[in-house]
């Protein structure tokens, strides 16, 4: 099998500007000075603008590396997938790889043609109709007109939005967008797909046709290059994938290797948010612009406070999960999501709040939510938790974090697995066994 | 697979023309879809495209041959020869307004999906040409209304409608390069396209400027279409030596933007 991306010694600079002014003391810049500093400055630009150079703000320039030595192949027909936390340089080997920007250093070699879902829905015009879009839609993503009259009515069927197919899209709901611009994209027929973050829009009958259209692309020999910050997504499409961090690879293998190793960066990043507490370092969704609470932090009941390791849990005993947060504004009722997944990056069971009480009443200050997980017996691993608050106005999530290490489950010989029998998720610790003899049924039923 | 496309630093420079041929249809398809826009949720539609210049030509035949009495050429009925100027300088200063605002109104597009960016501003100038078209209907139905038949110039009318739009071009992309980093251009562009209509002879003929200015007058690119358009079709005189700067200006203005946009091109997706 031929490699159908070929990546060599990839590297791509940036330049970040700064202002002189910023590390002197303001007083000493006079009127005359920031005239001829914003002068030069103009000629320079110009200069650069004029060759083609990277214009930059600022008179101290400072280089950034956004990728640094990036080295890989996929082969014909291969899923790969690529995990990283944000500003890890995904983003930038992705517009490297799509033509968006040149690189640096080294080179790539793309056999075949490319398509890219940087974003679904790129290029949707808001006055035109959905039939309009579907065409336009096509030729911006590399479709030709011939190629989209043949799939137009697959596309159609698949988006579920025939009755509005005359409407400006202006007017479609956001769910019937996203559908429409998904199944455009979803029937591109290039040799080399990147897909960025798409699984992570509509509901969950249209994820799962989704994930269905991605496999069975895979399936045809078209090389995918998947991206998400979905664990379980990554483990069932991908068999390899890479994991990149601060520009460069650390990591290229089978994907459950990549996903547990991933999840364990996640540790250093725990360590460094309790020292500093702030979560800053976790991947985090908010949708407001000013939200009304965010969490702060979040622990184990009982824990020491050694930051480097993760709070042990003894197998088969009950834990609490403290998770404080910072009110603004008073939230009548809110809810509380967290959800625990195993180190393969698994489902292990979500914990709702709503579904216990009406919905927790939250003053302004620092509260703390005590969640204490009763009867719920973990098998021996790490557990990772998503934690997410919903203030129940529009159910958008006001804040959320994911992927942060929660807790370990240590098993100090309380219990023998014999012959190494794999564990699974959970562990039940009150399950009996007892012998009898069998009694005929035919029997029974005589006396 | 014969498709492999090698990225390096400063290797797109090589395929361009070959990837901008690639990418026709995407350039069909962002013409036909800003053609489809513009007179979205409009009452009267696209008779826009003929009101503008109609009332344009009806105020400067007022203004310039009932109030100013300047003479027009030969035996040219006056509005016949204002209409004819409207129509070259409609294209143009609509090009150049659209392509200018094109790259920041496709930014959608250029952060995220690669094709020759060169696309987005001429598709832009289709729309306006799209819309001289429809004007050009208005001056057939003018010429039958005045009973003007052209004679064998206008055999060279595709010829100036060429240079119309190399010269629409030209400067356009210029300053779509320019507007990307530089937003003072969208300040700009409308006072240029405000001052050239008076400095250009729109509402008058250039016929009336001094023979020994005439030479630097024709350094305005859109003197050599106008008065192209009206010797072939109206048949006034010809000054060859004006045309010919014109065309000369013209020629290094298409240059000059090609040159231009392409050196920047690649930065557009980082700058945007």
């Amino acid at each position: 099998m031929t490699a159908v991306i070929t990546v060599e010694n990839l590297s791509k600079r940036y330049l970040l500007g700064h202002r002189a002014s910023d590390n002197t003391p303001a007083g000493d810049v006079s009127l005359r000075d920031a005239i001829s500093r914003t002068a030069r400055n103009a000629i320079r630009k110009t200069g650069d603008l004029m060759k083609g150079r990277e214009v930059v703000h600022g008179d101290q320039i400072e280089e950034f590396w956004a990728l640094t030595d990036v080295n890989f192949e996929v082969k014909e027909g291969e899923v790969l997938g690529l995990i990283s936390r944000n500003g890890a340089g995904k983003s930038t080997l992705l517009k490297v790889l799509s033509r968006i920007t040149e690189p640096t250093k080294g080179r790539v070699t793309l056999r075949g043609r490319v398509a890219s879902l940087l974003e679904v829905g790129t290029g949707f015009h808001p006055e035109l109709s959905g039939r309009e879009n579907i065409f336009l839609n096509g030729a911006i993503l590399g479709m030709s007109r011939v190629d989209i009259r043949k799939k137009f009515d697959e596309i159609v069927a698949f988006s579920e939005v025939e009755k509005f197919l005359d409407t400006p899209v202006k007017r479609y709901s956001s769910g019937m967008y996203v559908r429409l611009a998904f199944a455009v994209a979803a029937h591109m027929e290039p040799e080399i797909l990147i897909v960025d973050e798409v699984l992570a829009v509509g509901d969950a009958a249209f994820q799962a046709k989704c994930m269905g259209k991605m496999s069975s692309v895979a399936s045809e020999n078209r090389t995918v290059l998947f991206v998400s910050h979905n664990m379980g997504a990554i483990k069932t499409l991908t068999t390899r994938s890479l994991l990149m961090q601060s520009g460069s690879i650390t990591a290229d293998a089978d994907s459950e290797t990549v996903i547990e190793k991933y999840l364990l960066t996640s540790l250093d990043a725990r360590a460094k948010a309790l020292k500093a507490k702030s979560l800053e370092g976790f991947r985090r969704g908010r949708n407001y612009d000013n939200p009304p609470a965010s969490i702060v932090e979040i622990n184990i009941a009982s824990a020491n406070d050694d930051s480097d390791t993760l709070p042990e849990v003894e197998l088969g005993s009950d834990f609490t999960v403290e998770i404080c947060l910072d009110v603004e504004s008073p939230i009548l009722a809110g809810d509380l999501c967290v959800v625990l997944m195993n180190s393969q990056g698994e489902r292990v069971t979500s914990l709702v709040a709503s579904d216990k009480v009406v919905g927790l009443s939250l003053r302004p200050g620092e509260n703390v939510v005590r969640l204490s997980v009763k009867d719920l017996h973990l098998a021996p691993g790490r557990y990772f938790a998503d934690v997410s608050l919903d203030p129940m106005i529009d159910g958008k999530s006001c804040d959320a974090i994911f992927d942060y290490p929660l807790l370990t489950v240590v098993n100090h010989g309380q219990v023998t697995h014999a012959l190494n029998r794999p564990w699974g998720s959970v562990y039940s610790k009150n399950a009996t066994w007892s012998v009898s003899e069998k009694v005929e049924k035919i029997a029974a039923v005589g006396t | 697979m014969s498709d492999v496309v090698i990225i390096e630093y400063g290797r797109h420079e090589r395929n361009y023309w070959r990837d901008i041929w690639r990418y026709r249809e995407l350039f069909y398809v962002l013409a036909w879809r800003d053609v489809a826009v513009r007179y979205k949720q409009t009452i009267i539609g696209a008779s826009w495209a003929l009101i503008r210049p109609f009332l344009t030509m009806v105020v400067f035949t007022m203004v310039f041959s009932r109030i100013a009495k300047l003479p027009s050429d030969a035996a040219i009925p006056y509005p016949l020869m204002v209409f004819v100027g409207t129509l070259a300088w409609t294209f143009f200063s609509t090009g150049l307004t659209d392509a200018s605002n094109s790259m920041i109104g496709n930014s959608n597009l250029i952060s995220k999906i690669y094709f020759p960016r060169l696309i987005v501003p001429t598709a832009a100038v289709v729309v306006a040409f799209a819309d001289f078209l429809i004007a050009f209907g208005l001056l057939l139905g003018m010429m039958v209304w005045y009973q003007f038949l052209p004679s064998w110039h206008v055999l060279f009318l595709p010829f100036f409608v060429a240079a119309g739009i190399a010269a629409t071009i030209g400067p356009s992309l210029w300053v779509t390069a320019l507007n990307v980093k530089y937003r003072d251009f969208r300040i700009i562009v409308p006072f240029i396209v405000q001052l050239g209509l008076y400095v250009s002879p729109v509402g008058f003929s250039s016929s009336i400027v001094p023979e020994k200015w005439r030479l630097l007058y024709s350094l305005n690119p859109v003197v050599g279409v106008i008065d192209g358009f009206r010797w072939s079709l109206l048949g006034s005189e010809i000054y060859l030596p004006g045309m010919a700067v014109s065309f000369a200006v013209i020629a290094f203005f298409m240059w000059l933007g090609v040159h231009q946009f392409r050196a920047t091109e690649k930065s557009f997706a980082d700058l945007i």
